[in-house]
């Protein structure tokens, strides 16, 4: 009978994590998917326009549709193209950003996997994601993909750096890489505060690592067609297109996590905190895509190299010797 | 920095502005009276066509989109015996409305004038001719023209003298 009921608990275990598992999962798909909807609507907003609002209640229909559509479309591989590599290529970005999310914190155990060094998994999860923007780029065997491939890689390497050193910070003051005792260690006082230079080394390589408007160099409309994914159609093409907002949610719920305060709020349950607290940083995503200008390459790589890498590990110094002597009393 | 920050800002405040746009099946925009849109043929304060068939309009097309035959009548009216205009290749640019001569050519402020299929973009006289006077009311060609027309003879017409006898002037 003890042995019925230890194969039931387990059993009950693998049920809760199946559920865990497939809830994340579907709860970032339907996010991501909504951004397409949501984004068009917010720059909408932004610059006085309405956006998609004719398909079902407040345009979401239009998710749908745009789905439709893409699965619909050709998908055309270039006959010049490296085959396996840039059918691969789309299902990395996919695969490492949706990955990411197992060491996220929804709630107090709304966590996929408890990991000690959840937030190094996140970091290599991240890095890994270059390989597939260059790949993809490397693949598709032309021009402007190569050299859409090659910003990507010294963008998203060189910004990688400070975004790890960036963090470093938040995790002196926690003293974890568990991004539940992050969120734990932040009941008296949000990390936003004491890491305001931490959020903005961060936010900044967010932007790098998603490559979203400010610093979406590796796919400059108007000198490199569309970068990396030029050649892409179809289905591959959506999945650059959605890992892009995947990567929005990843990068916003990690700021929610590592500086917000993750679920920690009063009244509500802690993972509707959690979502509302992404849900603005996702507009604020949108928000800096509506405002800012993109700048040239080399002002983006010297403003990584030259400014945000020196201040990112002066933040690390005080960060250091703070903890130490609070440490030391 | 400082200034990010402010642009941010800006761009945030507007959320809150009037939209832009106008929804169009729902909502219309305000079209002016002088509107350049769909071309039609008016008619005089008498209910005739106040064509005239002077091909001034075909001639100045600069798109050869209006197609027309002149008839005359057994009063010697002349009025045009088709009238065509290709809506495909019209570009509104109004020089027919200004080249004739009797008002006949009118254009008004409707651009709903999609089709599915071309060849129904092609405008037969009958589609044209509308019941109304158009922009200009009151106003009729012969009875201001010194030309005799049945029912109306030379110096008949409106701000018209009789016509004088110039043999007469020389005794």
């Amino acid at each position: 009978m003890a042995v019925d009921t230890e194969s039931g608990r387990a059993m009950n275990q693998t049920l809760v994590m199946a559920g865990t598992i497939a809830g994340v999962l579907a709860g970032v798909l339907v996010a991501a998917s909504l951004l397409i909807w949501g984004e068009r609507r917010l720059l909408a907003v932004w610059q006085d326009r309405s956006g998609p609002n004719r398909v079902g209640p407040l345009g979401l229909g239009q998710v749908a549709a745009d789905v439709v559509k893409i699965l619909t479309k050709e998908d055309w591989i270039p006959p010049f193209a490296d085959k396996p590599i840039f059918v691969l290529a789309p299902m990395i970005i996919m695969t490492t950003t949706l990955l990411s999310f197992a060491v996220i914190c929804f709630g107090p155990s709304a966590v996929v996997a408890d990991l000690n060094v959840g937030l190094l998994f996140f970091l290599a999860m991240s890095a890994m994601g270059v390989y597939s923007v260059v790949l993809a780029g490397w693949a598709s065997n032309s021009k402007y993909p190569l050299l859409g491939a090659m910003r990507a890689a010294g963008q998203m390497f060189g910004y990688e750096v400070f975004m790890g050193l960036s963090l470093m910070g938040v995790v002196m003051c926690a003293g974890s890489f568990n991004l539940r005792e992050i969120v734990l260690a932040q009941r008296h006082l949000w990390f936003c505060v004491p890491q305001v230079l931490g959020l903005v080394i961060f936010l900044i390589a967010g932007f790098a690592e998603t490559r979203r408007l400010p610093l979406d160099l590796p796919e400059t409309e108007n000198e490199l067609v569309a970068g990396y994914h030029t050649e892409y159609s179809g289905m591959k093409f959506g999945m650059f297109y959605v890992g892009e907002y995947v990567g929005v949610v990843l990068v916003s719920s990690l700021i929610t996590v590592l500086f917000f305060g993750g679920w920690l709020g009063p009244w509500l349950p802690g993972v509707v905190w959690f979502c509302i607290k992404t849900l603005v940083f996702v507009c604020f995503f949108v928000l800096c895509r509506a405002t800012l200008m993109r700048p040239r390459y080399d002002q983006l790589m010297s403003f990584g190299w030259k400014v945000l890498l020196p201040l990112s590990l002066a933040n690390l110094l005080v960060t250091a010797a703070v903890v130490l002597v609070r440490g030391g009393q | 920095m400082i200034a990010l920050v402010k642009a941010l800002w800006t761009v945030f405040l507007h959320s809150f502005r009037k939209r832009a746009t106008i929804e169009y099946p729902e909502k219309k925009a305000y079209l002016a009276p002088r509107w350049r849109g769909r071309i039609v043929l008016t008619r005089g304060p008498d209910g005739k066509e106040r064509c005239v068939g002077c091909y001034l309009c075909s001639a100045v097309c600069p798109v050869s989109c209006i197609a027309l035959q002149c008839a005359e009548d057994e009063t010697g009216r002349r009025y045009p015996e088709f009238f065509r205009i290709n809506f495909s290749r019209c570009i509104f640019c109004g020089y027919c409305e200004e080249a004739c001569p009797t008002y006949a050519i009118q254009l008004t402020p409707d651009y709903e004038m999609s089709e599915y299929d071309r060849q129904n973009l092609v405008y037969e006289k009958e589609d044209l001719l509308i019941s109304g006077q158009g922009k200009y009311p009151g106003y009729d060609f012969y009875r201001v023209a010194g030309v005799s027309i049945g029912g109306k003879g030379k110096g008949e017409g409106e701000n018209e003298q009789p016509p004088i006898d110039v043999r007469g002037l020389a005794d």
